[in-house]
Parts: C-alpha cells; sequence; structure tokens
C-alpha cells in the first residue's frame, strides 16, 4: 500500500486516475481506516489531502460559504458564522459519533462513504449545499443530491474528488434543523434523519426542502412534505400532513437497527419537530 | 493454627475509609499490562477460523494450501487436541467448544487455528484453509428448541430430572424443581392471582479488554500462559487437563484486567494458543477481536419465564410459582437453576414452587454473567409483584414489605436465612427522598429488589514483612474491581500499621496455594478473610519475636496497635516495640517474619438490594431516557467504600443496559447480525444519570469484620425497576426486554387500541 500527500487538488485527482489498483482518497479517516483495519477495503495507493493547502479553511463571502473538504466537525461547530446561517447543517455535522470523531470527520467523507443513514447529507441537501468536485482535467459544482446514488456509490467518476462544499448565504427569516432518532444518545448510527430548511414571509412558510435520511438506499427530497407545509404558519394541520407526507416518502428496510413499521412511524414524528425547530430559528412563532 | 470466622464488632482504623488502588497511577497512564501486553522472543501471532454457519457437520478441513504460505508456523485442528477427558462432560464440552469436533455448533464456532509470524501471514492462512461445511438446520429460539419439532444440537442429551426417563433425546438438558409448602393449597387460599409472561434477550458482558493471552510450550511439556482472566489457578487446571500437561509444569499469570464480569471465568481460545505453541514450538500470542469475542465467548442466556402470585387482599401472598426456561447455547448448563434459585429469594412466600428448563440452542456457550441467571428471574417476578400490588391497589413497597423475608425465612432453595438486608434496603428506599421527588409529564417511578448468594471458597494468601516493615502482600484472587486495595486495607488493619506500608499483589500460580476464581463476588470475602488469617499468623512470630527479644514468655506478649506490648506481672516497664523495630531485627531473631493462610472460606453473606430508577418516555418514539436511580444495598461491611459503590453502579449501568438496548440479534440465517459495539448498544456515559448510591452494613455473622460479597447483586434489580417505572409512566407493561423504542412503541399502539 502507498501513501500520498500531494500538495493540490488536481494533482490528488492524477493520482487517483492513474491508479490501476484500489485507489482511495483519505480526508478524516473515520470510515476509511476503520474499513481498513476490519479488511473490508484492501487499498493499493491511499491520497490524504489534508496537506492541501486550503483544504482545512472555512471561507465566508457574499455568496455564502465555502467549507473545505478537510474541515472536521469539531472546526464547523466553532465557527460562529456558519452556525447562525445554517445551525442545521452545523448541528447534524457535531452529531456524527463522538468528540474523538468530531475532530477528524468531514462532510466530503460523510457524503462520500455514501451510508443512507449518513447525518450531515439530509441537511445539506435542504441547505442547498453544492460539492466542488475536482478531476484530473476539469472542475465541477453539482448539487449535494446528485452525488450519492446508493448505498457505497456515489456519481464520482475514477479520479474525481470533492474539493470543497459550498453553501448559500442564508435569506433573511430563514431557519434549518436537523435531528436523527438514535437509541442511544451518541455513538449510534440514525435509524430516522430528518432535516427541513425553510423560509417565512410575515410568519406564513413561503419556501422549504424536507429530507429525510436513513429510510431508502440515499437521502431523499420530500416535495410532497414541503408543499405540506408551505403557505402554513405550522399549524396542526399542516403538521400533520407534513407527518403523513415524510412516513408516506420513507422505503426503509427492515434490520438489526430498525423495523420498517418504526421508521416509517417516527419519520413522521420527528418531522413535526424538526419543522417547529426551524420555523422559531426563521423567527416565526408557534 | 485454628482461625475463628465469626463476626466481631469492633472500632475499625483504615477499613471504612477511602483510599486510591494501588493499580491506580499505571492504569491512568497506560502503563499497566492487559493481556495483550505481553510479549516474548520468537512470539508468533494465532488466529482462529471460526464457522459461518449457525449448525453444519465440518466434512473435511483442508489446511495443506495454508501450510504451505511462508511464515505459517502451525496449523490445527480438533485433531491436535486429543480428547482427554475421560468421563468428565464439562471437560468435554469445555474441549469441543474451544475447537469444533466434527460440528460447528453456533455462528463462530473455532474449526482450525493458525500461527504465523506476523498477523497478516496468519490472515492469510485462514483464507487458504478449505473447509467442507453440510448446513444442519439450527434453532436460535429458547422456546422454539424445546418443541419437539426442533432440530437436535446434541443426541447425547437425555433431559435429566423427569420422569419416566426420557427414550428420545432432546434439547432440554434437564428439568429442575424446586420451592416449598403446598402450591394448590396456596392457590385455593388468594383473594386475588395475577400471571404474566416475560422473555428476555441474550446480552454479553461487553468487557472492553477482549481475550487475549501468550502461550509458550516446551518439549518437555513445561509451559507458560500469560493471560486476562478472573481465575488463572483454574484456568492452569482446566488447561493443564485439555492439553495433557502437569498443573505443577503450567505456570499462569494473570494480566491486569480490564473487566470480565463472568466472562473471563471461562476459557475459550487459551487453550488453542497452547495447543499452537506446543505445535509450533514457539510462543504465541492470541488477542480476540470484538467480532470474536460476541459471537464465541459467553453471553449471558436468552430467557422465557412465567409467574403466578396469588395473595390476600391485605397483601400477603399465599402461593407463587415460577416457570423459567434458559438457554445455555450449545452446551448444557445450569442457568435455569439459578433463576429457580433466585426467583423468590426476597420473599418469605409459604407455598412456593420453581420449574426450570435448561435448554440448549445454536449459539455461545454461555457462560456467568453477574450474578448469573437472577436478573432475568427478577425480572419477571419483581414486575409481577407490581402487576399485583396494582390489581390489590396497594403501594409496590408495602406489597414487598408485607411480604419481604427476614432471619429465620426458609429460602425457596433451601437454606433458612440468618441475618440479612432485604427488610432494611426496602425500609432505606421507602424513607429516601428520591420516593418524595416530584416526576415530570411521561415520567414514572419503579422500585425492584435483587439477590444474590455470594460464594467462599478455596483461598491461599501470603504475607511477608520487609526489613523496613513494608509488608507483601500475595493473594490468588485476581483484582477485578479494587481489591488490592481492600484486601491491603484489611492486612494494615490488622497489623495496625498504615495502609501505605502494604502493597497487595497477585502472585502466579507457581507462587501460591489454589485460589477458585474472582466470582461469585467472592473476592474480598475470601481472600480478605485469609488475609485476616495469615495477618493474624504473622502477628504471633511477631510476637513470639518479641518474647525472645525481650526474654519473657510469649503468652506475656500482646499485639496492639502495631506494636507488641509486655503485659505480664513483672513486664511493666519494658518499652513496646513497634512492627517496624521487630522487622529490623529479624535476620539476628530467626529470619523473615511471614504469614500465610490455605483456607475453604465458608459463610458467605447473601446480598440484597433494592433499586429506584425514574424513567422519561417519550410517548411518540417509545424511547425511554433514565432521569433518575438509586442504588440502596447491604454490603455486610464496605472495606473501600468507594470500590463498594463502583460495584453498585456499575451493576446498574449493565442492568440498564440490558433493560433498555443490549441484546444479541440473530438472523433467520442463524448467524449474530450485531457483534460490535456500534450495534450492541451498551449505555455511553451520557446516556445514564448519575447513579447514586446508599450501602448499607448488615454484618455477615460468618466472617471476622461483617464482610459480604458486593460485585453482583446491583445487576439484579435494574430490568424490572426500569420495567416498572415505564408502566408507572405510560401504563404498559412490557414483558420483553430490553424495552428498546420499537418494543415500547408497539406496547403504546397497543395499549391505545385497546
Ligand atoms: C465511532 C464512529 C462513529 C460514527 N458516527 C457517525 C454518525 O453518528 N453519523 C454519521 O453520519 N457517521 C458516523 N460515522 C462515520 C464517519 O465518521 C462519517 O461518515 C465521517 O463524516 C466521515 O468523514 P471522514 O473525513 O472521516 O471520511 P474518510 O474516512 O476519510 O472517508 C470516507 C470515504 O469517503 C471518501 N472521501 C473522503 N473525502 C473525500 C473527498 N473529499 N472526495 C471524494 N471522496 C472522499 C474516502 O475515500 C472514503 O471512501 C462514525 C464513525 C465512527 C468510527
Amino acid at each position: 500500500m502507498r501513501y500520498e500527500t500531494p500538495a493540490s487538488a488536481k494533482e490528488a485527482a492524477g493520482l487517483l486516475k492513474k491508479e490501476k489498483g484500489a485507489a482511495f482518497l483519505l480526508a478524516g479517516g473515520t470510515d476509511l481506516l476503520v474499513k481498513l483495519k476490519m479488511g473490508i477495503v484492501e487499498p493499493d495507493l491511499v491520497v490524504d489531502i489534508k496537506r492541501i493547502p486550503k483544504i482545512s479553511d472555512i471561507q465566508s463571502s457574499a455568496k455564502g460559504f465555502t467549507i473545505g473538504a478537510a474541515v472536521s466537525g469539531a472546526e464547523l461547530g466553532e465557527h460562529a458564522g456558519l452556525k447562525k446561517a445554517w445551525p442545521g447543517v452545523v448541528e447534524a455535522a457535531n452529531l456524527i459519533g463522538s468528540d474523538q470523531i468530531q475532530g477528524r470527520a468531514t462532510l466530503p467523507g460523510n457524503l462520500c462513504n455514501a451510508s443512507p443513514a449518513a447525518d450531515s447529507v439530509p441537511a445539506l441537501i435542504a441547505a442547498g449545499a453544492k460539492a466542488v468536485v475536482v478531476g484530473p482535467l476539469k472542475k465541477r459544482t453539482v448539487p449535494v443530491e446528485k452525488v450519492m446514488i446508493g448505498p457505497g456509490k456515489t456519481s464520482l467518476a475514477k479520479g474525481e474528488l470533492i474539493e470543497a462544499i459550498t453553501l448559500p448565504k442564508a435569506e433573511p427569516r430563514s431557519g434549518d434543523a436537523y435531528l436523527r432518532f438514535t437509541p442511544r444518545t451518541e455513538m449510534d448510527i440514525a435509524v430516522v434523519g430528518i432535516a427541513i430548511s425553510l423560509k417565512l414571509e410575515r410568519g406564513v412558510i413561503k419556501k422549504a426542502r424536507v429530507v429525510l435520511g436513513a429510510v431508502a438506499p440515499t437521502a431523499i427530497v420530500v416535495a410532497a412534505a414541503a408543499r405540506a407545509i408551505v403557505g402554513s404558519k405550522l399549524d396542526d394541520k399542516a403538521l400533520d400532513k407534513l407527518a403523513a407526507a415524510c412516513s408516506a416518502a420513507c422505503n426503509p428496510i427492515d434490520d438489526k437497527r430498525g423495523t420498517i413499521e418504526y421508521r416509517v412511524r417516527v419519520a413522521g414524528v420527528l418531522a413535526k419537530r424538526a419543522a417547529k425547530i426551524a420555523f422559531q430559528r426563521a423567527g416565526g412563532s408557534l | 493454627m485454628a482461625h475463628d470466622n465469626s463476626y466481631v464488632d469492633k472500632k475499625f482504623n483504615v477499613v471504612g475509609t477511602r483510599f486510591n488502588r494501588p493499580d491506580g497511577i499505571d492504569k491512568v497512564t497506560g502503563k499497566a499490562r492487559y493481556g495483550a501486553d505481553a510479549s516474548a522472543p520468537g512470539q508468533l501471532v494465532g488466529k482462529v477460523l471460526r464457522s459461518p454457519h449457525a449448525h453444519a457437520q465440518i466434512l473435511k478441513i483442508n489446511t495443506s494450501k495454508a501450510e504451505k504460505l511462508q511464515g505459517v508456523k502451525s496449523i490445527i485442528t480438533f485433531e491436535d487436541l486429543p480428547d482427554l477427558t475421560g468421563a468428565d462432560q464439562g471437560m468435554a464440552d469445555i474441549l469441543e467448544n474451544c475447537m469444533a469436533r466434527g460440528r460447528a455448533l453456533y455462528d463462530g464456532h473455532a474449526v482450525a487455528a493458525v500461527a504465523a509470524v506476523d498477523e497478516q501471514t496468519a490472515a492469510k492462512a485462514l483464507k487458504l484453509i478449505d473447509v467442507k461445511y453440510k448446513k444442519l438446520p439450527h434453532v436460535t429460539d429458547v422456546d422454539e428448541a424445546m418443541l419437539p419439532t426442533a432440530p437436535i444440537i446434541h443426541d447425547r442429551i437425555f433431559t435429566r430430572g423427569v420422569e419416566p426417563k426420557p427414550t428420545k433425546p432432546s434439547n432440554i438438558s434437564s428439568r429442575t424443581e424446586m420451592g416449598n409448602g403446598d402450591i394448590e393449597a396456596g392457590f385455593a387460599e388468594a383473594d386475588i392471582i395475577v400471571e404474566h409472561s416475560f422473555k428476555t434477550e441474550q446480552t454479553h458482558q461487553g468487557y472492553i479488554e477482549p481475550h487475549a493471552c501468550l502461550a509458550s510450550v516446551n518439549p518437555d511439556g513445561t509451559a507458560e500462559l500469560w493471560v486476562t482472566t478472573q481465575g488463572h489457578f483454574v484456568f492452569r487446571n482446566v488447561c493443564a487437563g485439555l492439553l495433557g500437561l502437569d498443573i505443577a509444569k503450567l505456570k499462569v499469570t494473570s494480566s491486569e484486567i480490564g473487566g470480565g464480569f463472568g466472562g473471563k471465568t471461562h476459557v475459550w481460545v487459551e487453550p488453542v494458543a497452547l495447543a499452537l505453541s506446543r505445535k509450533a514450538n514457539r510462543p504465541v500470542k492470541m488477542v480476540m477481536s470484538r467480532d470474536e469475542v460476541f459471537r464465541a465467548t459467553g453471553p449471558t442466556s436468552s430467557t422465557s419465564i412465567d409467574v403466578k402470585l396469588g395473595a390476600k387482599k391485605n397483601g400477603r401472598i399465599t402461593a407463587a410459582i415460577a416457570e423459567l426456561r434458559y438457554q445455555g447455547g450449545a452446551f448444557p448448563g445450569n442457568w435455569a437453576m439459578l433463576g429457580c434459585m433466585t426467583a423468590f429469594a426476597c420473599y418469605d412466600i409459604k407455598n412456593n414452587k420453581s420449574i426450570g428448563w435448561d435448554v440448549l440452542v445454536n449459539r455461545p456457550k454461555v457462560t456467568a454473567y453477574r450474578a448469573p441467571s437472577a436478573p432475568m428471574a427478577a425480572f419477571a417476578v419483581e414486575s409481577a409483584m407490581d402487576i399485583l400490588a396494582k390489581e390489590l391497589g396497594m403501594k409496590a413497597i408495602d406489597v414487598r414489605l408485607k411480604n419481604v423475608a427476614r432471619e429465620g425465612t426458609l429460602a425457596p432453595y433451601g437454606p433458612t436465612y440468618g441475618p440479612i438486608g432485604i427488610e432494611d434496603t426496602l425500609k432505606a428506599v421507602k424513607a429516601h427522598p428520591h420516593m418524595r421527588a416530584k416526576l415530570k409529564p411521561n415520567q414514572g417511578r419503579g422500585v425492584a429488589c435483587g439477590f444474590w448468594f455470594n460464594i467462599g471458597g478455596q483461598t491461599s494468601t501470603d504475607l511477608n514483612i520487609g526489613v523496613d516493615g513494608t509488608v507483601n502482600l500475595a493473594v490468588g484472587t485476581v483484582d477485578v474491581g479494587g481489591s488490592r486495595s481492600s484486601l491491603a486495607m484489611i492486612a494494615a488493619e490488622e497489623l495496625g500499621i498504615d495502609y501505605e506500608d502494604v502493597k497487595a499483589n497477585i502472585a502466579d500460580t507457581t507462587s501460591l496455594g489454589h485460589n477458585d476464581m474472582t466470582e461469585g463476588s467472592r473476592g474480598t470475602f475470601s481472600s480478605g478473610m485469609a488475609t485476616i488469617y495469615a495477618a493474624r499468623e504473622a502477628i504471633e512470630v511477631l510476637k513470639q519475636r518479641a518474647a525472645q527479644t525481650w526474654g519473657i514468655p510469649v503468652e506475656d506478649v500482646a499485639w496492639e496497635a502495631g506494636h507488641a506490648v509486655a503485659t505480664g506481672k513483672g513486664h511493666g516497664n519494658l518499652p513496646k516495640l513497634s512492627l517496624r523495630e521487630i522487622a529490623a531485627k529479624s535476620g539476628r531473631t530467626g529470619g523473615p517474619i511471614a504469614g500465610h493462610n490455605e483456607v475453604t472460606a465458608d459463610g458467605a453473606g447473601m446480598g440484597f438490594a433494592s433499586h429506584i430508577c425514574d424513567v422519561e418516555v417519550d410517548p411518540e418514539t417509545g424511547r425511554s431516557t433514565i432521569v433518575r436511580y438509586t442504588v440502596v444495598q447491604d454490603a455486610g461491611k464496605a472495606i473501600n467504600p468507594d470500590y463498594v459503590e463502583g460495584q453498585f453502579q456499575g451493576g446498574a449501568t449493565q442492568g440498564i443496559g440490558w433493560a433498555l438496548n443490549e441484546e444479541y440479534i440473530y438472523g433467520d440465517d442463524g448467524r449474530l447480525q450485531n457483534p460490535g459495539f456500534l450495534d450492541y448498544r451498551i449505555p455511553v456515559c451520557s446516556d445514564l444519570p448519575f447513579i447514586d448510591t446508599k450501602i448499607l452494613e448488615i454484618p455477615n455473622p460468618n466472617h471476622p469484620y461483617g464482610v459480604r460479597g458486593v460485585g453482583e447483586t446491583s445487576i439484579v434489580p435494574p430490568l424490572a425497576a426500569v420495567a416498572n417505572a415505564i408502566a408507572n409512566a405510560t401504563g404498559v407493561r412490557m414483558g420483553h426486554a430490553p424495552m428498546s423504542p420499537p418494543r415500547v412503541l408497539a406496547a403504546l399502539d397497543a395499549l391505545d387500541a385497546g
């Protein structure tokens, strides 16, 4: 196994592209190293991105935020501006693992590990985040929901990697929230995850995005759930419709972490709770 | 010298105070050497190939490809562990569990093992071993295994304890029945009868340190084993028996131990490591992975239990019956029998009966887990007590007090109780401020009791006094929970010196007589007794040396507060001699000063506890959060209260984990689906409130200091305490543990549906 520390994203892409054997990008390593130790992956090449200049920076501008691919969960949690603009994204990222994991885990790592239960992914999608994808030859920007295409699978081509995640500027009177259900308080994998981002106009929901995690092969954008609350002040009727739409959108599996029935049910319960938090964060009063 | 084990009420100087443990610095700085921390020149790495099937015939094991791999030094199968167990079926079971003999009996059963120069080579070699299996039908559920249609796991097993003797083999290895009085008459007398059925899932001890050892066998039959264990003397005897070694030639050293809770009372890879070393003629180190620990080392039983109680309107129970079914994995155990013995032990019930069924399934061989079998029986009985209280319209605690066992009560399993603490714990609970604290919406409070026997057994201890007056205490019971500190305190107390002047060590098997395991909460009870006696022997020597120095008869010398004092007529003006002064001259007064003791410690004091639990249940997700928890337990005498409280808290925590989320999940294919800490959900720190404790001290009359065991009882009440709290919070009676969110939500739905 070879280990490389390229000086640019483009160089990293070139190394990945050239490798004939199994090549893996290494960010925080909290997924990759676990799989390596368990013998699930046997890389010929590991490309560590952490030495790339600026890859660990969070930049804010008039357009929003650009979060480098090696920024850890802990660093996200310490960024006051980001927390104020996208509290749901930050709380989702900060739910990953434990203090130790937080010191390492990254957003692109969470996304490219491509687990249906990844915590930050629904929140990123709800927030309208984009991935800046660098290949050996060209760079492209894709919405986060286009990256994961199935359990363990991404749409990235061989040699492509994510250099940064961008978040738009948060609109006035908008708010987002992420909630997950786990039997334990931490060190657990989401049985259901839900992210809601919404914008108010005169106390009424004008726009919304509702995204479910852990209840289908990938995170899913539930348009019907967003429709259920748009135009409402999040009254009980709207909340019930939201819950029903979320439950209806679930396509989960029965496994050791939760039954189909349970996941479907709890998706609706959490949807209501997350909507209320996002609503209040947007300045709405219940 | 004969010693008296009777309790003597006296004022203590050292005992009952709080000291740091002598192993503390090593543990917090990472210097402590655990099972995986030993190495030897030329050592190999051993790894085990395990069955991927729940039940399969092993048609052929072809190791030839693996043998040719560079770096592979030995490969063993059952053929390298010939059966030397004779008529001892228990030992034969241990052997077969260590290495499958023709059949894989559960997912994870060892089939072959490799020793190679490094881990990668060993792992590669395992992949090159070709095993031909023929899958057989399997059964993993305790109730299903009892059905006549269930696949039979051992056709040599015919149910014991039933008449007439069965003619067909069965997965039921034995039936046990015990109790007192006339059960039918008791129910006939009752005004109210309640009945309920319960199920508990299989849980693992979950110690953080996996099993690990370093084994080295020489061609002349001498051997050494460094190992994480709860009892190195027992491991020595078992391993010597399985491998045909002489007991005296196998030296076993116990490492520091990162938790055991019963799981390290049993050998798993140790005989395999010895066999690999014998074949390779090199030391072999083995460290189990977490996956292996879950799949192939002793979890506790899953159970199915029915309880029926009958009572008078005034709350007096007239009859109690329980039928308990415990699976012991793929080998017979006596787990249901222990369930029977403990089920009604907290109560004085004239007519009681317990029927136990020990059952085999295709799961790993069950071993002890902290008060083995008692938590499940208590879950059923203590839940039923609350159901009864509700029917009677009485407070749950009052029904318990109305029926509580006392000194003189005939225990369901035979003996008549001496002084016991269950009534005191209940009264302390009743008076505790926790019982009056206000509950918030969706919260409920539950109370439950628990019992554990505690045991004594064989112990041997050596105490050597150095020329500077400091003392080495060598004990043979492994220190799992801080016993080195407690035993050093006991030695200091007896000798009348400072705690800091005593260093307790765990001696290897060549340095002391046999010691039974650290199990049954016996460590401080039995080694404490042997330490008291060893110290008293040493005091006799010290007195002789003083008498010799003074030139007076030894009868005229007394030992007071660390000094020899002349007491006889006419010696009044002799200045007293300190232990330090006598020790300094020992080279000239007859040589080293020591005391030692070998004893079978009888008269262990029973342990009783009552717990209070507050839980908050999320009515929409079924998730339960423990918001407050209090343990009240009788310790007899708390030698070092810090570690007694630690035991109370640890046991309660494990019980809460079992109550809420911990469980083995098997697929339809009979394979374990969650062999790791991510999906086998032990509580993490943030899941629990501070566990409050209250130590009661009702002296055990059969120990000089009144010590009872304290290590196990605390895991017994929590399952029912949580269930009773959930019932009081929600109105649903959870009969299936763990009471995980999906189970609680389903029960809430069923309640709503009426
Ligand atoms: C104890 C523990 C607890 C955990 N708890 C949670 C949890 O609660 N919630 C949760 O969602 N996850 C959890 N995880 C999983 C993991 O921590 C997260 O998925 C984390 O975000 C991964 O980030 P990383 O930087 O460590 O990824 P890495 O391990 O470095 O990479 C993960 C995968 O993504 C690829 N990759 C990484 N960066 C890029 C990039 N920039 N471009 C393209 N591909 C890339 C890697 O090649 C690899 O295949 C847990 C893991 C552990 C060990």
